[in-house]
């Protein structure tokens, strides 16, 4: 199953490097994980996406919280959370094809920040669905490029009965 | 007053109450060895070799209850660290490392002797400095002993740059530490407390299992009064021996690969295993999924990362021993002796552990129990790892704790002598007694110069047996006595090497001579080795196969 984890850690160099190896030193593959800064600037938070079984996950945010520069983990699985990624994608566009690309971008809502004779770049943001949707919809044009953040996640704050 | 990284280091040492500090000079490291010159009230030991540093820190560790603190140059000096870290670090013992690195403007740059020593240890530290200004050198210090001796305590490793400890700050020694990230918890959930007495209320076979955790938890005498007052046997691990007179009524010894019979069938048929700073290594277990399967599992651990890693626990209870313990004695139902106290003490009576004696050949097991003897079981005993060390766990009687000195977690050969050597430092009024195996100490050999130089009385007793024996015996048992590269038939005259360092040597080959020659040790002021040419073939039993349910034990042949 997959699990996103929120992970505030120090912001300091080297907390990286001790994150990531409790996940490769298990053999591990982490999805994605991002880092930067909170509102807090000696903090930073880490979204790490993986994939495992609950109970070796549960190890795992153990281990995680028992990093002296961890203060706090948040397993946002099975919780109520946004999440969202950043997608830049450069598609193969002759000026024939920009406007069906156009058509789909914008069913996406997302945005042409690059354009040449050839290609266009396009920025997307939005949940794994979504992203992986638009990219699914701009292969047959040909793919030339793709860079994705990974994804951030933040926990709802409303928690009531809608 | 402005003092230099140098000076500054040394000032935290002490304000830590460090009196001792053992390790090996470099370039990195020249100008704290300078300040270290003058100094009168931390006492250096200057080891032979890194790797014996950091044991030696371990074992005065291991003895006092305190932190042990090495320190080495950058490169190589660290490098040599690192088994001895690693040590630290699988049985949980607290030990600061200080390591010399090249310049910060050096760093990255493959300079003379840099190694990245922080990216090296990052898995077998509990945590790691770089430091990288000297402003913030004491701060850090004072999180290393903090870090090092609290919670589950583990070796924390200081790296420093060599300009950190040259330039000059004001010194100012921090009142206290404040970690956001790292808030040990000591007590345990009392509703998790009240869970483990009703257990036992309910228990009709349930078995005490105690760890290293006991000992580095200071809880001995609140886990006797648990025992005594619920009639519960314990057994203790490797790493708990000492935790529990093993010559207590209810204690079962040691459980596990070379563990008794009866605490291993006690695990096997127990309804309520209750393991207190215990970690369910596999040498405990044996195959885990036939591991104590009729039981419920308490696990009492100040790690909640041990909880569950390996045995799926029904009532964990993350603390400190000795606080849950406390808290568990006051509400626990006092217990009587059942029927399972019976069938137990029937159990001890028929499989006591056992050794074939000989009048013509010296068996390790008699040498163990004459070394037992003649210190009236006060030694502090230290192992090298292998055959020597398990007949060292079954044939010595520990009954208090921080007496038996062993790598357990990570086994290294070569611990032992150097282990012995800080505890003897950390104790010295005591006997302590280096129970090796002839390849094991071999492998810091060199540290006899240390015994002599600082006239440390350390006894070593070499099980010598000519062979890489636990191996050896593997090999016997299970690969066909194919004895692949496990004789150590060239071997030095352990005797003619202990002289050459201006150490006593005593060769013993006959066992009427074994009793005198250890009473000869003791009665000698200095060091001493003793040489035991054993019986070269002589095997630890009993013993599980790796991978077999730990009541599946092999006996010797009678
Ligand atoms: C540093 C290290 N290398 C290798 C081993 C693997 N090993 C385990 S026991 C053993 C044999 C030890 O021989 P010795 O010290 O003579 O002890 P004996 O078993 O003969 O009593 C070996 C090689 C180890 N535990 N540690
Ligand atoms: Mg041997």
């Amino acid at each position: 199953m997959k699990h996103t984890i929120s992970v505030m850690v120090e912001n300091h160099f080297g907390v990286l490097a001790r994150v990531s190896s409790l996940f490769s030193g298990r053999g591990f593959n982490i999805d994605s994980l991002t880092v930067g800064e909170t509102e807090d600037p000696t903090i930073s938070r880490m979204t790490i996406v993986v994939e495992g079984d609950d109970r070796i996950l549960e190890q795992v945010t153990k281990q995680l919280n028992k990093l002296i520069d961890v203060i706090k983990v948040i397993d946002m699985t099975g919780e109520n959370f946004v999440e969202r990624e950043l997608l830049l994608i450069k598609v193969a566009a002759t000026p024939a094809m920009r406007s069906e690309i156009m058509q789909i971008v914008n069913i996406f809502r997302a945005k042409i920040v690059d354009i040449s004779f050839n290609s266009l770049t396009v920025e997307a943001t939005g949940g794994k669905a979504k992203i992986d949707a638009i990219i699914g919809m701009l292969r047959p044009f040909g793919i030339k490029e793709i860079a994705r953040t990974g994804r951030v996640a933040m926990l709802r704050e409303f928690r009531g009965k809608v | 007053m402005e003092l230099t990284g140098a000076e500054i280091l040394i000032e935290c040492l002490k304000k830590e109450g460090v009196n001792t500090l053992f390790g090996i000079p470099g370039g990195a490291v020249i100008a704290i060895f300078d300040a270290l010159y003058d100094e009168k009230q931390i006492r250096f030991i200057l080891t032979r070799h890194e790797q014996a540093a950091a044991h030696a820190a371990d074992g005065y560790a291991r003895a006092s209850g305190r932190v042990g603190v090495c320190i080495a140059t950058s490169g190589p000096g660290a490098t040599n660290l690192v088994t001895g870290i690693a040590t630290a670090h699988m049985d949980s013992v607290p030990i600061v490392a200080f390591t010399g690195q090249v310049g910060t403007a050096m760093i990255g740059s493959d300079a003379f002797q840099e190694a990245d020593i922080i990216g090296i240890t990052r898995p077998i530290t509990k945590h790691s400095y770089l430091v990288k200004d000297t402003s913030e050198l004491a701060r850090t210090v004072k999180e290393a002993f903090y870090i090092a001796s609290t919670g589950r305590p583990g070796p924390v490793l200081i790296d420093l740059p060599t300009d950190v400890t040259k330039a000059k700050v004001e010194f100012v020694y921090p009142q206290k530490v404040n970690i956001r990230g790292y808030r040990p918890k000591y007590e345990g959930h009392p509703q998790q407390i009240k869970r483990v007495a009703q257990a036992i209320r309910e228990a009709k076979r349930p078995v005490i299992c105690a760890g290293g955790g006991v000992i580095s938890s200071g809880a001995t005498k609140e886990l006797r009064e648990l025992a005594e007052k619920t009639n519960i046997p314990v057994t203790t691990t490797l790493m708990g021996l000492g935790a529990f007179r093993s010559d207590h009524p209810l204690s079962l010894g040691m459980p596990g690969m070379h563990g008794t019979r009866y605490a291993n069938n006690a695990i096997m048929e127990s309804d309520l295993l209750i393991a207190i700073g215990a970690r369910f290594d596999d040498r405990v277990t044996g195959k885990l999924d036939a591991f104590a399967p009729s039981a419920q599992i308490v696990h009492i651990d100040i790690d909640p990362t041990a909880i569950s890693k390996n045995v799926a626990v029904d009532i964990p209870v993350v603390g400190d021993a000795k606080q849950v313990l406390k808290e568990l004695n006051r509400i626990v139902d006092p217990k009587g002796q059942s029927e399972w106290n019976e069938k137990i003490k029937q159990w001890k009576k028929q499989d006591t552990l056992s050794y074939e004696a000989s009048s013509t050949v010296i068996k390790p097991q008699y040498v163990i129990e004459q070394i037992y003897e003649v210190t009236k079981g006060k030694a502090i005993v230290t192992t090298e790892v292998g055959q020597n060390q398990m007949w060292a766990a079954q044939f010595y009687k520990y009954s208090r704790p921080r007496t038996f000195i062993s790598s357990g977690g990570l086994g290294t050969m070569g611990y032992g002598f150097p282990a012995a050597i800080g505890a003897q430092i950390a104790r010295p009024e005591d006997t302590v007694f280096d129970i090796a195996g002839d390849g094991s100490f071999q492998m810091n050999i060199q540290e006899l110069a240390t015994v002599v130089q600082y006239q440390l009385p350390v006894k070593v007793a070499i099980m010598n047996n000519r062979y890489l024996g636990m191996v050896r015996q593997w090999q016997e048992l299970f690969f066909n006595k194919r004895y692949s590269a496990t004789s150590l038939e060239v071997a030095p005259d352990f005797v003619k090497v202990a002289e050459a360092y201006g150490v006593k040597g005593i060769r013993v080959t006959h066992p009427k001579d074994v009793r005198d020659s250890i009473q000869e040790a003791l009665a000698t002021e200095g060091p001493v080795v003793l040489d035991f040419h054993i019986a070269p073939e002589e095997k630890v039993f009993p013993m599980v196969p790796a991978g077999k349910a730990i009541n599946e034990m092999i006996e010797r042949m009678a």
